[in-house]
């Protein structure tokens, strides 16, 4: 058990490519923190760097109160579980499970009562005599978490622990996981580029990008407050609709229609120094088929009209995308959440809007609608930085 | 030999119902059709093999059961096993046996060490991976009786530099030291071969293996003994093996080195000084139809007991 401090930690490859610039981040003691971020942000190598299969280029790196730069990773007492699992094929789970106590001299009868309990946990009682290639995916999967509780570290380093299993059993597993930090109360430092999992696991959250962390909270506050585009484009599913907006006299034109500023986001504004031209961001279940909207919010929220482009019925809800005429907005940051998603390579011209409603909702795909949103909930951004001019600490 | 597997493969999946071995099935017309040109396919190769393996092997095995000395044509006569018993019973065909296990033993288990540790750094290298791997081959890719000449010359008092260093004894003239520098030449000649498939395994140990280890604790040594080498197992065994095998029918080095004067014959060695230079085909084929079985007894050994894939198996030996 300790807290791990990360101060201004920089990993820089010898061919000078920077992987990850002075990042900052105090876990406290038990805390469940996720690092998150699309492929190549730098979330694996802050993570290796923590384990100490990276060298730290600058900064130090304290577990516990200790500096641990120069420890190599046997000496930092944790333990990491790898996407692949790294099971030792050549032994049975048992071996497997036992081979950092057995490194550790610890005496036969207590690794087997670790083994053992281990065992029972995760629910591998009878498979304790299986080679790893005897095992299935989810079964791999835990004797990689068992290997890991046996020695009771003082943190843990999961890296992508779930992404090879199949969708099902990554649900299951990913409650699982968050059982049994809250049992066993370990530090965990959990990477992931599924913002899902980032959402539901962890205490805090970690984004990163390019190497440099974007943000960092309560999963709860990044989907509210986002600090920038990428963070407010990356969190949420479906995620964030982005549109162009200029600012005129005292409310938004968008391709939406002219939108009210509220006084809450009148006041934002006149602290952030905000450009003319931004981009305003609106999630999904801000929107809702105006019919069912009372009167009084809908004179104080945003309206538009327009053809239902596909309409998806998930049951609880109803998903209404809508196809709009106009220049998409544009931002490096939106440019790199495409490229991730790989919905940058999706023909299409215009703005795609996706909307929640209620099920209660009458909109027919193919039908135009009228389709009603909260001015209160927008986000607005400056193209040129990124940064949320509407963001708050609360 | 990659013919007669595609047949074998060809074989399996003609027989539509292999639970069941013992009653035949009627085959098909299109499955016997298939069957036949399983067959037809393979029988080139298997002609080939038959022609210039099959029946050397056993003309070899008739000459070892007859009188055959090619000095005394007319004496040739069956004596069936006579042979066997002059050769089993003869001292020098004992000291060539000795000498070419002690050889095989000896320079196969530093070729092993030395070949380890030379894979581990062409594995490991970060800088002039390409320079370092070309270096460590180079005596591979030497011609062994040139390199064998060069041994000679160095070790020959007068006008090496080894001879003179080591205080100009002529140390090919004594048994042990001639033995020893016969070693040191073998081990100098093949310890890149035996870089080149260890570091084929080492390819096959993954890298989480191997930081998940050092996470759980292990220091490198650790990691080196209880991840890489078992995983590596198979590699091993294939490269101990074939250089086992190589070790064994040690030819060309003796040859130059010392010609197999001073008791240092190797079977091949006194195989050849038997059947080429005394021209006596019957206990030279004996000596060879030998050699075959100890060979033979060090594959079975080998692929049996220790579990070796064997060459051009695909299930990666026993599980």
């Amino acid at each position: 058990m300790a807290e791990i401090v990360l101060d201004k930690v920089t990993k820089r490859y010898p061919d000078g490519a920077l992987a990850v610039q002075e990042v900052n981040l105090e876990i406290a003691d038990g805390e469940f923190i996720i690092l998150v971020g699309p492929s190549g942000c730098g979330k694996s190598t802050t993570l290796n760097m923590i384990a100490g299969l990276e060298d730290i280029t600058d900064g130090e790196l304290r577990i516990g109160g200790q500096r641990v730069n120069e420890k190599a990773p046997k000496d930092r007492d944790i333990a990491m579980v790898f996407q692949s699992y790294a099971l030792y094929p050549h032994m049975t789970v048992k071996e497997n499970m036992a081979f950092p106590l057995r490194l550790a001299k610890v005496d036969n009868a207590t690794v087997e009562k670790k083994v053992k309990e281990a065992a029972e946990i995760l629910d591998l009682a009878q498979h304790l005599d299986r080679k790893p290639s005897n095992l299935s995916g989810g079964q791999r999967q835990r004797v990689a978490m068992g290997r890991a509780i046996v020695r009771n570290p003082k943190a843990f380093l999961m890296d992508e622990p779930l992404s090879n299993l199949d969708a099902k059993l990554r649900v299951q597993m990913r409650t699982s996981v968050s059982r049994l930090q809250k049992q066993l109360g370990t530090t965990t430092v959990y990477v992931t580029h599924d913002q899902t999992e980032a959402m539901t696991l962890g205490d805090r959250v970690v984004v990163m990008r390019g190497g440099v962390v974007q943000q960092i909270g309560a999963p709860q506050f990044l989907y509210d407050q986002p600090a920038n585009l990428f963070v407010a484009g990356f969190i949420g599913s479906p995620s964030m609709n982005f549109v162009p907006a200029s600012l005129e006299n005292g409310s938004l034109r968008t391709v939406l229609g002219d939108v009210p500023l509220t006084d809450r986001v009148r006041q934002l504004l006149e602290g952030a120094d905000a450009p003319r031209e931004v981009i305003m961001g609106i999630r999904p279940e801000h929107f809702e088929d105006a019919a069912l909207v009372d009167a009084a919010a809908l004179s104080s929220g945003g309206k538009f009209t327009h053809q239902v482009d596909v309409l998806e019925s998930m049951g609880s809800d109803k998903y209404a995308y809508f196809n709009l005429t106009g220049e998409q907005a544009a931002s490096a940051e939106l440019q790199e959440l495409a490229a991730d998603a790989g919905s940058d390579d999706v023909p299409g011209d215009g703005i795609s809007l996706v909307t929640r409603l209620s099920s209660a909702s009458g909109a027919v795909e193919g039908a135009s609608s009228e389709i009603w949103f909260d001015a209160d909930k927008v986000q607005l951004f400056d193209p040129a930085s990124g940064r949320n001019l509407t963001y708050t600490e609360r | 030999m990659s013919h007669a597997t595609t047949a074998g493969t060809a074989k399996t999946e003609a027989s539509p119902t292999p639970v069941t071995p013992k009653k035949k099935p009627a085959l098909s017309e299109g499955k016997k059709a298939e069957r036949r040109l399983g067959w037809l396919l393979c029988a080139p190769a298997a002609l080939t093999m038959i022609a210039v393996t099959g029946w050397p092997i056993l003309y070899s095995v008739l000459l070892s059961m007859q009188r055959f000395d090619l000095k005394f044509p007319d004496r040739t006569e069956w004596v069936w096993f006579d042979n066997y018993v002059t050769v089993l019973s003869s001292p020098y065909w004992w000291n060539a046996v000795w000498v070419t296990v002690l050889l095989t033993v000896f320079t196969v288990a530093i070729e092993l060490v030395l070949g380890m540790s030379l894979a581990l750094i062409m594995h490991r290298a970060l800088v002039g991976r390409g320079i370092v791997r070309t270096t460590t081959l180079i005596p591979y890719g030497i011609v062994t009786v040139v390199a064998a000449f060069s041994w000679r010359f160095a070790w020959t008092p007068g006008t090496g530099y080894l001879a003179e260093a080591l205080g100009g004894d002529p140390v090919l003239t004594e048994k042990i030291p001639a033995l020893l520098v016969v070693g040191l030449a073998e081990i100098w000649k093949t310890t890149p071969f035996m870089a080149l498939l260890l570091m084929a395994g080492l390819a096959l140990v993954p890298d989480d293996l191997l930081k998940a280890a050092a996470m759980d604790g292990a220091s490198g040594w650790q990691r080196f003994i209880k991840i890489t080498v078992p995983i590596m197992k198979p590699a091993i065994l294939v490269a101990l093996l074939f250089r086992t095998l190589d070790a064994f029918r040690i030819f060309d080095n003796l040859f130059v080195l010392t010609a197999g004067s001073q008791g240092t014959s190797s079977v091949s060695m006194l195989t050849y000084n038997n059947l080429i230079k005394g021209l006596n085909l019957g206990i030279g084929s004996t000596m060879s139809v030998l050699i075959f079985i100890m060979v033979a007894i060090i594959a079975f050994v080998f692929i049996k007991l220790f579990g070796t894939a064997a060459p051009g198996s695909d299930d990666g030996g026993k599980r």
